[in-house]
């Protein structure tokens, strides 16, 4: 079902973005500076998630006429954030012709029950994910990556590190069962059977899977490349540190060196202090981000 | 049994690993010099071709990438071909400029016009998928380069000596027969 031609020409985009780092823009002239500090695609959004977190309001889609600057700035793919569930949103942007959309739970949700049906848009989605069977139902709805969804905005690693710890884990549990308790995971993780399975059989998702929110020094890239996370998104890590150039250049060197600890030293050298982080754990439950999405 | 690396700076080569031990070879990631003196062959996966060159420039890998060229086979795709390219357009980039071929950016258009076409090889056998993702084209060949196969009237699979060079994603696609031919060269230039 999940595999014909539309979807894995999605997924192809999302294998060439492998080991790289796509960062949050909010205008051309960060563009430019995230594509020459080598991240491998930009993600357009009215405000970095600090910032919305800090003003307030509803953060939606950003405007057109910025995210058409952005795309005739730079060459990399250029990926936006649609609503979850506001498929008109994701309508819009597919009309555009960005590269991806990112239904994204850092923006204020427009559905509370369901998000956009993604199979039937040309443009691939990406969309966020806490445990496996969150994964696997936007797969199911046509996601063609996944990335963790850590809290955005909080420069706080732990909710990223938990979020992929627990991914990789859950698959590994699948690649250990038999055939029969595949339909009680399938219940348990509230996911199609026919996905529990492929995991349970590959000991992957059948799409890459990246990690995101909380990512803002060369080594917290690194730790979750370490821990099975294909490539990383950086959102307010990048644009609200003292020095953005060389942390960019810094993070896309971690990606690709996440296992050599003399590169990663090297890369880190330059940087100054990193974005003023947040305990996640004094945080109000509705302050969360993590928790949009069902 | 030829040692095939491919260059793991950023991109799919995961699936090159994969296609090339499929087709019969062993493979190694290569993300640096040193690397390069343990293999036969060098592959330039697909990927972000900017995000490669800023690394490679990065770790001062051009020049011994170059030299490596000088002796031994490079099989490129897509972005891969771009950073072989003697030239680039759409925007203009540097590259190592080991195929005379021009190649445009991002040629067929964004993301959304990306897609999978049938390509003929060769007239003996059926016709390979090729995927193209964000591909670029190559607008311009030189005397001594070959074209394997064409698609929509442009060469999509060229050839100039040791050196192959795909606009698509054989990797992606289902048959090994792209690998196998890379193989064949390379097996030839260890002969000679």
């Amino acid at each position: 079902m999940f595999l014909d031609d539309a979807f894995r020409l999605k997924v192809g985009l999302a294998e060439m973005l492998k080991g790289g780092v796509i960062m949050d823009v909010t205008n051309a002239q960060q563009a430019e500076i995230a594509e020459k500090a080598g991240a491998c695609a930009v993600m357009a959004l009215e405000r970095v998630p600090s910032d919305i977190r800090k003003d307030g309001g509803v953060a939606r889609m950003a405007p057109i006429s910025r995210i058409r600057e952005i795309m005739a700035t730079v060459s990399i793919p250029v990926m936006a954030k649609a609503r979850i569930g506001h498929f008109m949103e994701a309508r819009v942007l597919e009309a555009l012709e960005v590269d991806y959309i990112d239904e994204s739970e850092v923006l204020t949700p427009a559905d509370e029950e369901h998000h956009i049906s993604k199979r039937s848009f040309k443009v691939p989605f990406v969309c966020g994910a806490r445990n496996l069977g969150e994964a696997l139902r936007r797969i199911a709805e046509g996601a063609a990556m996944i990335r963790t969804k850590g809290e955005a905005g909080s420069g706080n690693i732990v909710e990223a590190v938990r979020h992929i710890r627990t991914i990789v884990k859950e698959i590994k549990q699948l690649t250990v069962l038999g055939e029969e308790e595949l339909v009680h995971e399938s219940k348990k993780h509230q996911a199609p059977l026919e996905l529990i399975q492929y995991v349970a059989k590959n000991g992957k998702l059948p799409v890459p899977n990246f990690s995101a929110g909380g990512i803002a020094t060369p080594a917290d890239a690194a730790l979750v490349m370490q821990l099975g996370a294909e490539a990383v998104f950086v959102g307010s890590g990048i644009f609200k540190s003292d020095d953005p150039e060389a942390r960019a250049r810094a993070i896309v060197k971690a990606a690709t060196y996440y296992q050599d600890p003399v590169k990663l030293l090297e890369a880190s050298n330059e940087l100054g202090i990193g974005m003023a982080g947040l305990d996640i754990s004094k945080l109000p439950e509705s302050e969360l981000m993590q928790t949009r999405g069902w | 049994m030829p040692l095939i690396g491919v260059l793991a700076l950023q991109g799919d080569f995961e699936a090159h690993e994969k296609a090339f031990q499929e087709a019969g070879a062993q493979t190694i990631q290569v993300r640096a010099a040193a690397d390069l003196a343990r293999i036969d062959a060098l592959v330039i996966p697909g990927g972000e071709s900017t995000t490669m060159l800023k690394l490679l420039e990065i770790e001062s890998l051009m020049a011994p990438l170059r030299e490596f060229g000088l002796r031994k086979p490079v099989f490129g795709t897509c972005a891969g071909a771009i950073l072989l390219a003697k030239d680039v357009v759409n925007p203009p980039q540097d590259s190592l400029g080991l195929v005379d071929i021009t190649v445009e950016r991002n040629a067929y258009g964004r993301q959304v016009h990306s897609q999978v076409a049938n390509l003929q090889l060769d007239h003996e056998q059926p016709p390979i998928e090729a995927v193209f993702i964000r591909a670029p084209i190559i607008r311009r060949a030189g005397p001594d380069v070959v074209v394997r196969a064409r698609w929509k009237d442009s060469p999509v699979l060229v050839q100039q000596g040791r050196h192959l060079v795909a606009t698509f994603h054989p990797e992606l696609g289902a048959s090994r027969r792209v690998q196998s031919l890379f193989l064949d060269m390379v097996r030839s230039c260890n002969n000679q």
